[in-house]
């Protein structure tokens, strides 16, 4: 019969040999193939990973939990245009615009600003299409923190309290990451 | 025997029986560590340093643990099932040479539970009983997986029994005599000058072919993999302990290494020349002439250092025990039984008809 492919391979059965049958060679080769593993465990680093002392180092590209961000002035930078949630396949984000009022303009940086902010994280399927819509640089999802586990479902829906970055400098993240001290303190000194 | 004599032996006796215990309370750590190292893992080692207190946590979680009895179980086979199956495992440790005398004055403690001309056969009866304890437990706990397991535990030690003692007779053929200490002693060679004919006077260089034959039926008494049918968990869930809890479960899991131990102990009594070791009698010469010691002294180190070998020897065949199973996987059932009646039982046979040649001929003695 013509093959299908070019995988197809034929297969000879032959009979075992006496040195198969006898089963021993490769019961000593398996053995031996076990030592090397061994001697491998007990002089080189295993594989394990101690997880309370040690973590799994996270991808440069993972995308994890959402961060709203704000500008060097430390003002929200999202302006509630939508698109983010226009953009989500999975529609977790919901949002409502608001006006910028008189005295508010060291806390948005536009003159429309998201009153409410809501990403549902059951919903959401980190696939980060909400980063790629945003115009402002405002979405990002952070590359070092994941959403957390939770018992109650409401908790899962998270608002901008818990979205928004904090103002300090020291919690501040740059594309996701958290900044690292010498960042910090650089940012600090801008900011002066 | 004398009182006091009779008094040094019980302790010896008792000694035997906690070293017994203890080698096995840390063959479970053993395994799990190498079972670890095998697969390129850590293994336990969070209890104390190294893990080396995890025998204990395992007790105290052993010992805490629920009681279980199934619903229509004979509770007092139940109960009585895991108690056979350890006493039987400890029993036979008894009569295992680990070492010569000590000589105190005129006292000589024998390192030897019990001195008895048919040690071997002691040995063998008392293994042989072990398999009530696993049939006993697996009938009691009224469970069709447990009843499987039990059936098959019993149907392979009878038949790796066979083999086993056809392929010890070769072995009885060529030392003539029954007492584990005979044939440790006959295991060495008297006499000055260097030479490597202080291992070559083991049983493994004289009978290969039982040797092998022999520690393939180890392997399946003690139902270790690749023959650990009995408890088989991808088949039977647990064997014959599917129904048992707590320390009844932890005296059966406990047994199997006692077992294991022993059978390591025969194993280098009949093959590995027991307590003897190389150049021991340059060594013993070296310290009685050499050294200022007094010569009771110069005996009990002389002594005392075959004991380690003796434990040399054991540890090595626990860990070959343990590096075996983590290798090869399980044998299917009826691979079992054709590679125990149709292979072993037959090559045994024809080693006995072998050694019975070589010695009429005058080849080996």
């Amino acid at each position: 019969m013509e093959s299908l492919s070019k995988r197809a391979k034929v297969l000879e059965k032959k009979p075992m040999t006496l040195a198969e049958r006898a089963y021993l060679p490769a019961i000593f080769q398996g053995l031996s193939i076990t030592m090397q593993h061994f001697f491998r465990a007990a002089t080189k680093k295993q594989v394990t990973i101690r997880y309370p002392e040690e973590t799994r180092p996270f991808s440069p590209v993972f995308r994890g939990l959402h961060v709203l961000k704000r500008d060097e002035a430390g003002r929200e930078r999202c302006t509630a245009c939508g698109l983010c949630a226009v953009a989500c396949p999975a529609e977790a984000i919901t949002m409502v615009a608001g006006e910028r009022k008189k005295g508010e303009e060291g806390l948005y940086r536009e003159e429309k600003y998201a009153v409410s902010y809501e990403i549902n994280m059951l919903r959401c399927i980190f696939c980060g299409l909400c980063e790629e819509a945003c115009p402002k640089a405002a979405v990002y999802l952070q590359a070092d923190k994941m959403a957390p586990p939770r018992f109650e479902r409401d908790e899962f829906i998270y608002g901008k309290d818990r979205l928004v970055e904090p103002v300090t400098p020291d919690n501040r993240s740059k594309r996701g990451i958290q900044l690292t001290p010498e960042q910090a303190d650089k940012l600090r000194s801008q900011l002066a | 025997m004398t009182l006091p004599a009779l008094g040094w032996q019980g302790l010896v006796v008792l000694a035997t029986f906690g070293i017994s215990l203890l080698i096995a309370t840390y063959c479970t750590y053993a395994e799990r560590v190498i079972a670890a190292f095998l697969q390129d893992r850590v293994g336990p080692d969070r209890a104390g340093p190294f893990g080396l207190l995890q025998p204990l946590a395992d007790a105290v979680k052993l010992f805490t643990k629920e009681e279980f009895f199934p619903a229509g179980a004979n509770r007092a086979l139940f109960v009585f099932g895991p108690c056979l199956a350890m006493i039987t495992a400890l029993m036979s440790s008894a009569v295992i040479p680990f070492g010569g005398f000590l000589q105190f004055g005129d006292t000589q403690i024998h390192l030897q539970g019990i001195e008895i001309n048919v040690g071997m056969l002691y040995v063998f009866g008392i293994v042989s009983l072990g398999v009530y304890g696993i049939m006993i437990g697996g009938w009691a706990s009224n469970n069709k997986f447990s009843l499987l397991g039990a059936i098959r535990a019993a149907s392979q030690n009878i038949s790796y029994e066979l083999a086993m003692g056809l392929a010890l007779i070769a072995v009885l053929m060529m030392s003539g005599t029954l007492s584990l200490r005979e044939i440790t002693l006959q295991q060495t060679h008297v006499g000055g000058g260097w030479h490597l004919s202080d291992i070559f006077t083991w049983n493994v260089f004289k009978q290969p072919l039982g040797f092998v034959i022999f520690i393939v039926c180890a392997f399946a008494e003690t139902n270790r993999t690749p023959f650990d049918l009995p408890e088989c968990e991808t088949e039977l869930i647990g064997g014959y302990h599917t129904e048992y809890s707590s320390m009844k479960m932890g005296l059966y899991l406990f047994a199997e290494y006692v077992n294991v131990f022993v059978a390591t102990a025969v194993m280098s009594v009949l093959y590995f020349g027991g307590f003897n070791y190389p150049f021991q009698y340059e060594f013993l010469d070296f310290l009685t002439n050499k050294t200022s010691l007094s010569a009771d002294w110069a005996h009990n180190i002389f002594v005392l250092m075959g004991v380690v070998a003796m434990f040399a020897k054991i540890f090595t065949g626990i860990f070959f025990f343990m590096w075996v199973r983590w290798t090869l996987p399980r044998f299917r059932y009826d691979q079992l039984m054709r590679l125990g009646w149709t292979i072993l039982i037959p090559l045994a046979i024809f080693n006995i008809l072998l050694t019975g040649g070589l010695i009429t001929f005058g080849v080996i003695q």
